[in-house]
């Protein structure tokens, strides 16, 4: 048992499943060498040389396009996309593909990929490193979307997915790489991808959040004094429905916390799930506390953009008290 | 200072057996045997004929839209012909002769263009992926599959078919320029049939031939009569080799021309004129090969009167086949979306024709 950051969690898995199955590559600009811009896969190169860990050309369809044929010719391809503002350019090879293949050949072919990407604001970027596009993946079947928020999730998760026969994102929250530690087995274990976690029980109201805004939310619980329930979906799709049905049913009352832009974003899933399951358990009307419909701002305003304890503390009482 | 020439090119063109019957014995000896030229003549005939027929079913509303392959059917089958069995075919729609040959069953071709997912379930047996229709993006696949067989120390290379307009795409540079980099197994093959829907050769590429759109990458590149099965044969043996022995990718280039419209849905008469095309019928890959066999004393009219015959007896019986296939449950278009279908999607299979979402959970809902 070590206590780990979530950079070390996940290179940690990615270890571990290298040398657990020598179908497992790690491909992507920068992630040889130089162990990734993040540093996710430092070490890796020295330690699986470089025809496991591949440096490749600075063009994400073509490392996307590269690992879908990686994995249909029999490999895990885990491709590192640098950021998530740059995953635009392989969204045809993931949309028109990896997320067809399956059932487009009726599974005589198949794509079991696992594609790394950070995500999210937080840490001072330039443009176009601080979106958070996971609703984007989420509507495209076909495809499965996980983003863990603590090191010990992530290690669990990135096994699981690695291991998935079918073709994963793994948003990695920039805002969570080295803000948290907590203790991470050495031992392989796996998370199940599609189930939630309960951070803590209570009984006032259920609050449902992912990736960077799990911590924002805590921060908010430290402050109220009411009993609350939050719950880390630690995967966007598919959505572990049970548990936020439970959990609502039993508080009545529910608010989604998430950094992407609220029209079509997962919160809109979440609350139309929770009306359709728990209508007659609900005591006051989803609330969603998001960023906003604009473009993701320069780092100057990103924090007036993303939910923090504040807004979050505001959504609490406005459904407790409703 | 005098500017210097630092890089020079030169494109070479291989022509073996043209239209008008000259044959180049020093370069065609010894590709194609005898009784696999006739063969590969039958290949081509039977396609030829499948098209036609696939025309008419699509006019008489028992299949949906599909793309004539009709002039097109030397270079797929070359590469076919010549390919180990089991190196990868990755080809996007016009390459019906060589999946044929590769042992792809007419019927799921038929069923594929019939709306069925079916057509897709190729067995992993005969290495050739599905069809891909977006354009230009299959190549980077070809690549990745080069990649996996190097990375295993398989001799297994790959095969990519695509056409002119496909190299405009962005997907084409990223594949060619992957592939020559981290030194990848594979035989680029560009069908440029001159014709992209409507869009003429000039607005897809203003260098003088698409061939030297490889050299860029530092690949070797070759432009070839695509209507000759020969020079067809010739080039991806060349490229072929390049790849197993050196781990390298080639660039060919085959001029060739599509002789029907792009698709059912497509009228080519609005952009082209029929003179160019009547042109290219006397190209046509067919014709030519008939003539050689003639010549060669393997062939004549009572032959081909015979193997036509035979060919419509193959190609009906397929599309008895494929027309006998009972249509897929309705449910099936959720059973192959994950290896394990989450609950959500499970939910929304079973409950598809019989009720909506909410009132599964007790809501009362208006409506039906």
């Amino acid at each position: 048992m070590a206590n780990l950051n979530l950079v070390q969690a996940i290179n940690l898995a990615l270890i571990q499943e290298m040398e657990r199955d020598d179908r497992v590559i790690v491909l992507g600009e920068d992630v040889g060498t130089n162990g990734g811009v993040f540093r996710v896969t430092e070490g890796l190169q020295k330690r699986f040389g470089e025809k496991r860990v591949v440096d490749t050309p600075l063009a994400e369809s073509g490392i996307i396009g590269t690992s879908i044929g990686l994995a249909m010719g029999g490999l895990r391809p885990v491709p590192e996309i640098q950021f998530e503002g740059f995953l635009g350019p392989a969204y045809d090879q993931i949309c028109s593909h990896a997320a067809r293949m399956r059932t487009r050949t009726r599974g005589a072919f198949t794509v079991p990929l696992t594609i790394r990407v950070p995500v999210g604001g937080g840490i001072h970027a330039p443009e176009l490193h601080s979106d958070s596009p996971e609703a984007i993946y989420s509507h495209q079947p076909g495809i499965k979307v996980v983003m863990p928020s603590s090191p010990y999730d992530a290690k669990g998760l990135l096994i699981s997915a690695i291991r998935d026969p079918d073709p994963v994102i793994f948003f990695e929250p920039k805002r969570v790489y080295r803000a948290v530690r907590e203790e991470v087995p050495e031992d392989e274990y796996t998370i199940p991808i599609g189930k939630a976690r309960v951070v803590c029980e209570g009984g006032d109201l259920t609050v449902i959040s992912w990736g960077a805004s799990v911590i924002q939310c805590m921060q908010a619980l430290e402050k109220s004094s009411r009993s609350i329930e939050l719950i880390d979906l630690r995967t966007i799709y598919p959505l572990d429905l049970d548990t936020i049905e439970a959990s609502v049913k039993k508080t009545g009352r529910c608010g989604v916390v998430h950094e992407a832009p609220l029209t079509a974003g997962m919160g809109a899933e979440v609350a139309a799930q929770v009306m359709e399951r728990c209508f007659l358990h609900l005591e006051a009307p989803v609330q969603r506390v998001t960023g906003f419909d604009t473009i993701m701002p320069y780092y100057k305003l990103e924090l007036n953009y993303m939910p923090d304890a504040a807004r979050i503390a505001l959504a609490i009482e406005d459904a407790a008290t409703y | 200072m005098p500017r210097n020439v630092v890089h020079k090119v030169e494109i070479e063109r291989v022509s073996i057996l043209d239209e008008h019957g000259n044959y180049d014995a020093k370069l065609g000896d010894g590709l194609i045997g005898d009784a696999d030229l006739v063969r590969l003549y039958e290949a081509m005939s039977s396609c030829r004929y499948l098209d036609e027929v696939a025309f008419k079913l699509q006019r008489s509303g028992r299949m949906g839209t599909y793309p004539q392959n009709m002039g097109q059917e030397a270079g797929s089958l070359g590469a076919a012909f010549i390919l180990d069995k089991e190196d990868w075919l990755v080809t996007c729609y016009r390459e019906n002769c060589g999946l044929f040959w590769r042992g792809v069953p007419m019927e799921s071709i038929l069923l594929h263009w019939m709306g069925d997912e079916r057509g897709n379930a190729m067995p992993r047996a005969h290495f050739a992926t599905p069809i891909a229709v977006p354009i230009g993006t299959q190549m980077l696949h070809a690549a990745g599959l080069a990649w996996a067989s190097k990375y295993r120390g398989e001799s297994r290379i790959a095969c990519t078919f695509f056409g002119d307009g496909a190299t405009s795409e962005g997907d084409f540079h990223e594949a060619a320029n992957f592939a020559a980099n981290l030194d990848l197994p594979v035989v680029f093959c560009c069908q440029n049939n001159f014709w992209a829907i409507s869009t003429p050769g000039r607005i897809e590429c203003s260098a003088p031939t698409v061939a030297q759109r490889g050299v860029a990458y530092g690949m070797p590149c070759l432009q070839v009569d695509g209507n000759d099965l020969f020079a067809c044969v010739y080039a991806v043996k060349w490229a072929a080799q390049r790849a197993r022995q050196e781990c390298k990718p080639s660039f060919i280039e085959m001029v060739t021309y599509r002789l029907g419209d792009h698709t059912t849905a497509d009228d080519a008469r609005r952009y082209r004129d029929q003179a160019e095309v009547d042109i290219w019928k006397e190209r046509d890959p067919l014709i030519r090969t008939r003539k050689h066999l003639e010549q060669k004393k393997l062939w004549d009219s009572s032959k081909e009167e015979a193997m036509q015959a035979r060919v419509k007896i193959d190609v009906d019986a397929a599309v008895v086949r494929a027309e006998e296939i009972a249509s897929p449950a309705a449910a099936d278009l959720f059973n192959s979306m994950y290896a394990e279908l989450p609950a959500q999607l499970a939910h929304q299979r079973d409950t598809m024709q019989t009720h909506s979402l909410a009132s599964e959970h007790g809501v009362r809902t208006t409506g039906h």
